[in-house]
């Protein structure tokens, strides 16, 4: 009964099989942190039959964009987004890291182009386990710990 | 491949094909050369040569080219002199000149700079160095010289010396290397070691590398060894430059136990890292590669401008 510990939501999206600990970077990447009006709710460390522990992230009023969910893959890219209206999953999907991360991540080189002129950052994923993307510019491989630190 | 148009950014974009096919260019025309002199190919064609960061070898070696192609050279040499002082963006000043020329070269000190002004330029640009990123047209020259010099790249071993860490010319030379069934020394010291992305995607590729700081060890077994300066210029602090400096001199006493067939290479200018009595022996490539320098770019420039379908 983990999940009525938090509270059903009406319309919205819940973000589920967060690995544990990732949900506040969820939450701060989406910067869902700002007060916009919605109920913003989080379960850590809830029991999960597939990671063992997981993190839930609940949002009320917002849908997310294309580009959120490519921000969600790269850091949980074990989760589930159900989209809930009237109370009901209308839609579930996994989120998937692309091939290609445009827009989202700033290159972590100081001296890359991207960070000096007017461009859309563009990365390369050149491997997924673990994470490690390329950048189009400067040709730079950013791991797991400068991803997070840049997007 | 379509070359007409084409950009020449990194030599991650080329496939083996795309550089057999420019080394097989640049040697026909280094033959025309020798019998004619000067060639017509480019005759009424402009090459902008943008160098946002000064480089005389480089650029001297693009107006060569150019020249020796029939064509002709505007741009400049350093950005002090441009509206990039004013606060132009580099896009701003890739969309002027091209208004201006058929063919860009640009050298800047940012990453990714070369890059850039290809997706904003419609004619062809090509990367005459991007920060210690790229530098496709000296790995070209660097394989081709090698070619010349043993009518092949595959089997032989070839160690890379120096400053491996903010090299380009190294790194793009061992990624075009990759192609080739060769074995790979890297020598340098401990805090100059070639990036481990680099390394990494090397081994992943089958390239067989070993990593070492020992010259004198290593030298028997190569049968080309590229020297690279240790550019102080690229040092973020100038303590870590003072701790290698000076790590390597390539003379005759460290040459005593290499083979007769060695050959050293080096992208220039050098400091102290070959001794000039290396100049004198049959070792010394590095001025012939200099020289590959013109008929190589003779060969990206008429490529990329579709001047040279016949040849």
């Amino acid at each position: 009964m983990a999940e009525l510990k938090v509270t059903a939501i009406r319309e919205g999206t819940v973000i589920d099989h967060i690995p544990a600990g990732k949900g506040l970077k969820v939450i701060e990447i989406l910067r869902l942190n700002r007060p916009n009006g919605g109920v913003l709710l989080l379960a850590s460390n809830v029991h999960s039959g597939k990671l063992g522990r997981k993190d839930i992230v609940k949002i009320e009023g917002k849908f997310l964009s294309e580009e959120e969910v490519n921000k969600i893959a790269l850091i949980a890219p074990t989760a589930t987004v159900n989209i809930v209206r009237d109370y009901r999953v209308a839609e579930k999907f996994k989120v998937e890291i692309p091939d290609e991360i445009t827009g989202i991540l700033r290159c972590a080189n100081p001296n890359c182009v991207s960070n000096h002129e007017y461009t859309v950052s563009k990365f390369y994923v050149v491997s997924r386990e673990p994470l490690k993307v390329r950048c189009h510019y400067c040709e730079r491989t950013m791991e797991e710990e400068d991803i997070l630190g840049n997007l | 491949m379509e070359w007409k148009g084409r950009d020449v950014i990194s030599v991650r974009d080329f496939s083996k094909e795309d550089i057999e096919f420019v080394l097989k260019v640049a040697e026909r025309l280094e033959e025309e050369l020798k019998e004619k002199g000067s060639l017509d190919y480019a005759k009424g064609k402009i090459l902008a040569t943008l160098f946002f960061e000064p480089s005389t070898r480089t650029r001297l070696s693009f107006e060569s080219a150019m020249h020796r192609l029939g064509g002709s050279v505007i741009g400049f040499s350093s950005a002090s002199s441009t509206s990039v002082k004013k606060g132009e963006s580099l896009a701003d000043t890739i969309k002027t000149v091209e208004q201006y020329s058929d063919v860009i070269v640009i050298r800047h000190s940012m990453e990714g700079a070369a890059r850039l002004a290809a997706e904003v330029a419609e004619i062809p640009v090509i990367n005459a160095g991007d920060g210690s990123n790229q530098h496709p047209t000296q790995t070209l020259l660097d394989l081709y010289t090698i070619k010349r010099a043993f009518g092949r790249i595959d089997g032989l071993t070839i160690g890379l010396l120096g400053d491996l860490k903010y090299g380009r010319t190294v790194h793009s030379l061992a990624e075009a290397l990759a192609f080739y069934d060769v074995e790979l020394y890297l020598i340098s010291p401990g805090l100059l070691r070639m990036p481990k992305h680099i390394v990494e995607e090397l081994r992943e590729k089958g390239v067989r590398i070993h990593e070492t700081t020992d010259l004198e060890g290593t030298i028997p077994e190569l049968d080309v060894l590229y020297v690279t300066r240790i550019q102080r210029e690229r040092f973020p602090d100038e303590q870590e430059y003072l701790k290698v400096k000076g790590s390597y001199q390539v003379n005759c006493a460290v040459l005593k136990n290499a083979k007769e067939s060695l050959r050293i290479m080096h992208p220039l200018p050098r400091v102290d890292e070959i001794h000039p009595e290396v100049d004198r022996t049959e070792h010394a490539l590095y001025f012939r590669q200099v020289f590959s320098g013109v008929p190589v770019r003779m060969a990206l420039l008429g490529l990329t401008l579709g001047v040279l379908e016949g040849v």
